[in-house]
């Protein structure tokens, strides 16, 4: 327990490096994580890696599982590092990313395409991506005083615009008959899109965030003594805030675009990283981002391979799975001073 | 060290300050010159902490200015002013996840980039704040393993390591027992005369007044009612006056401190 204690980042890589394997070999057809692992050094020219295998493996290995696996492991890591961002600015253990209204605005967003029947299903992402983030700048504009944007507030105009959007959600749901299926299974986190074609539109937002992200850690590590000691110590309190607001939505966008709306990553991966390795947010944000897409590639393995050939929707195991594997952590921790 | 200093470090000119309609602060004037503490006294809600807030950049003045050296506060950036101004806050709700070393260290951000990597000299300015506060046995612990009297000494480290030359402190013995309050006020009359600091210093115990600053200012309802030595401030008719209530003046035979008792 020592090593994972000091050498949170070799912890961490070590545990991805495992999920990342585990999940592009399991599934329908379950290739052996050896050969799965072959496969993909093969690829580096300079390895000279070469082993005997069924052609289908790599097609199925290179078209369906790695894509695939990649936007597990960026959205897994998008929501515990907004989830953890989100804490620290509201300082507020149950803040998560959903909080201020992306989801739900990115719910709306969605649905209203499922609604147009002319839509492709290719437009669900953008309609979701742009729904959450007209949300957050309502939330935002909506919640600014004069030059500054009091945390209560904030919370409060998200909490309200947020059952607005998902009371019109419902409502949507409601009346058309065809789509509740899958907007069920959007508001789940059942509906992860496949290819690399989507990775492709995701990965810059998933990118830009995630850096914004790591690189917030020493402001939020500074806001911990509350703002008005922030100013004090130097920090320019209302740029930094909307620095995090900017980068944790832009994040969570990307992520409940393409993923769809997965609870409980980002309320709890990053209390864990904090039972385990503390409250530094230079190193938590970064942590909590690798810890999320550990979490969110085991999720989604067992999604998976529980209903085989069908598919849970993800957000259901991550609660069902999660929740007690909290608990258990939490109990465990109950001695110690981690928030 | 001698402070000696014919110029004040900081101003205050005809401040005014209010929250929303309420005026909390009206036309303060007050000096502080190298290596000297203010202590502002006044019952609740006179506006002690309100002065805190407007020189530390955190409340904006509705009139007046604040100089440090001549230049305005208000010109400053909050890193600019974090650098010649530092607060001592209450040590109450603090993040209890960090350590007293991480703490100090945030004395430092008006130094450090956005990242917030100190670089060589930032480690060696923390290590000089928590040692000369004697928190540096401490450096691990986390905020909320140790006591009241120690986290109110890390937050003076913090603030020493902002390496400014005005330092306010807000009531800042006022959730420790005795003995802390005597140990941090000693300690900071001590570091402040060796640094040669520029203190004001809201205080409620009327009776630490005497012996630790040098002079006393005395508001009441925003205003800035007597600015003395102690034992030009704190007399019965004054205090009576201000905290409506009767008290009667005792000197000390040897030290010659006034301290204030009610009448019963």
């Amino acid at each position: 327990m020592r090593i994972v204690r000091n050498k949170p980042y070799l912890a961490v890589a070590v545990l991805l490096g495992f999920a990342f394997v585990l999940s592009i070999a399991l599934g329908a057809v379950t290739i052996p994580p050896g050969n799965a692992l072959l496969i993909l050094l093969e690829k580096i020219p300079w390895l000279n890696v070469s082993g005997d295998w069924p052609a289908y493996y790599e097609t199925i290995l290179w078209n369906l599982r790695l894509p695939h696996a990649i936007l597990v492991a960026l959205t897994g890591a998008a929501l515990a590092g907004s989830g953890a961002a989100f804490q620290g600015l509201f300082r507020n253990p149950l803040a998560d990313p959903y909080l201020i209204g992306v989801a739900s605005g990115a719910g709306l967003g969605a649905i209203l395409i499922m609604t147009i029947p002319q839509a492709g299903r290719y437009l669900i992402p953008v309609g979701a991506f742009l729904g959450g983030l007209v949300t957050i700048i309502a939330v935002y504009r909506l919640a600014k005083v004069g030059q500054i944007v009091p945390l209560t507030t904030l919370i409060l105009a998200g909490v309200a615009i947020g059952s607005f959007t998902a009371a019109l959600t419902s409502f949507l749901m409601l009346v058309s008959d065809q789509m509740v299926l899958q907007a069920m299974s959007f508001l789940l986190g059942g509906s992860t899109v496949s290819g690399w074609d989507p990775l492709a539109i995701a990965t810059p937002y998933f990118s830009v965030g995630l850096v914004l992200l790591v690189l917030s850690g020493h402001s939020l590590n500074v806001l911990q003594f509350g703002e008005e000691q922030a100013k004090q110590l130097g920090l320019q309190v209302e740029k930094v805030k909307l620095f995090i607001i900017v980068s944790a939505s832009l994040t969570t966008a990307a992520a409940v675009s393409f993923s769809g709306v997965i609870g409980f990553i980002g309320l709890v991966v990053p209390h864990i990283i904090r039972i385990v390795w503390g409250g530094d947010y230079k190193k938590l944000i970064p942590l909590s981002i690798i810890g999320g897409a550990i979490t969110l590639l085991v999720s989604d393995i067992l999604a998976r391979i529980v209903m085989a050939p069908g598919y849970l929707p993800v957000g259901i195991v991550t609660a069902l799975v999660g929740a007690p594997f909290f608990l258990w952590i939490l109990r465990r921790a109950k001695k110690e001073v981690f928030w | 060290m001698n402070c000696e200093s014919q110029e004040p470090v900081l101003e205050i000119h005809s401040l005014s300050a209010a929250y929303g309609k309420k005026t909390a602060l009206q036309d303060i004037s007050l000096d502080v010159g190298k290596g000297e503490i203010v202590g502002l006294i006044g019952p609740n809600g006179a506006g002690k902490s309100t002065l805190i807030k407007v020189v530390s950049g955190v409340l904006r003045a509705s009139s007046g200015e604040v100089l440090v050296h001549g230049q305005s506060i208000k010109s400053l950036s909050p890193a600019e002013r974090a650098r010649r101004v530092a607060v001592v806050p209450q040590a109450r709700q603090l993040g209890g996840a960090f350590s007293v070393r991480q703490t100090v260290l945030l004395g430092r951000t008006a130094y450090l980039g956005f990242l917030g990597n100190p670089g060589e000299e930032d480690l060696e300015i923390v290590e000089w704040a928590m040692r000369e506060t004697a928190v540096d046995i401490l450096g691990d612990r986390k905020l909320a393993e140790i006591s009241g009297g120690e986290q109110q000494r890390v937050l003076l480290a913090r603030a020493l390591a902002q390496k400014s030359e005005v330092l306010l402190l807000d009531e800042p013995t006022s959730h420790l027992d005795l003995k802390y309050q005597v140990s941090l006020l000693r300690l900071l009359r001590s570091l402040v005369k060796q640094q040669c600091l520029s203190v004001v210093m809201a205080m409620h115990d009327l009776n630490q007044v005497s012996g630790i600053v040098d002079r006393v200012a005395m508001l009441v309802n925003g205003n800035l009612r007597h600015l003395g030595k102690p034992e030009e401030v704190l007399t019965p008719e004054f205090i009576q006056q201000a905290y409506q209530t009767e008290v009667e003046t005792f000197v000390h035979p040897i030290t010659r401190r006034h301290y204030l008792f009610p009448k019963s």
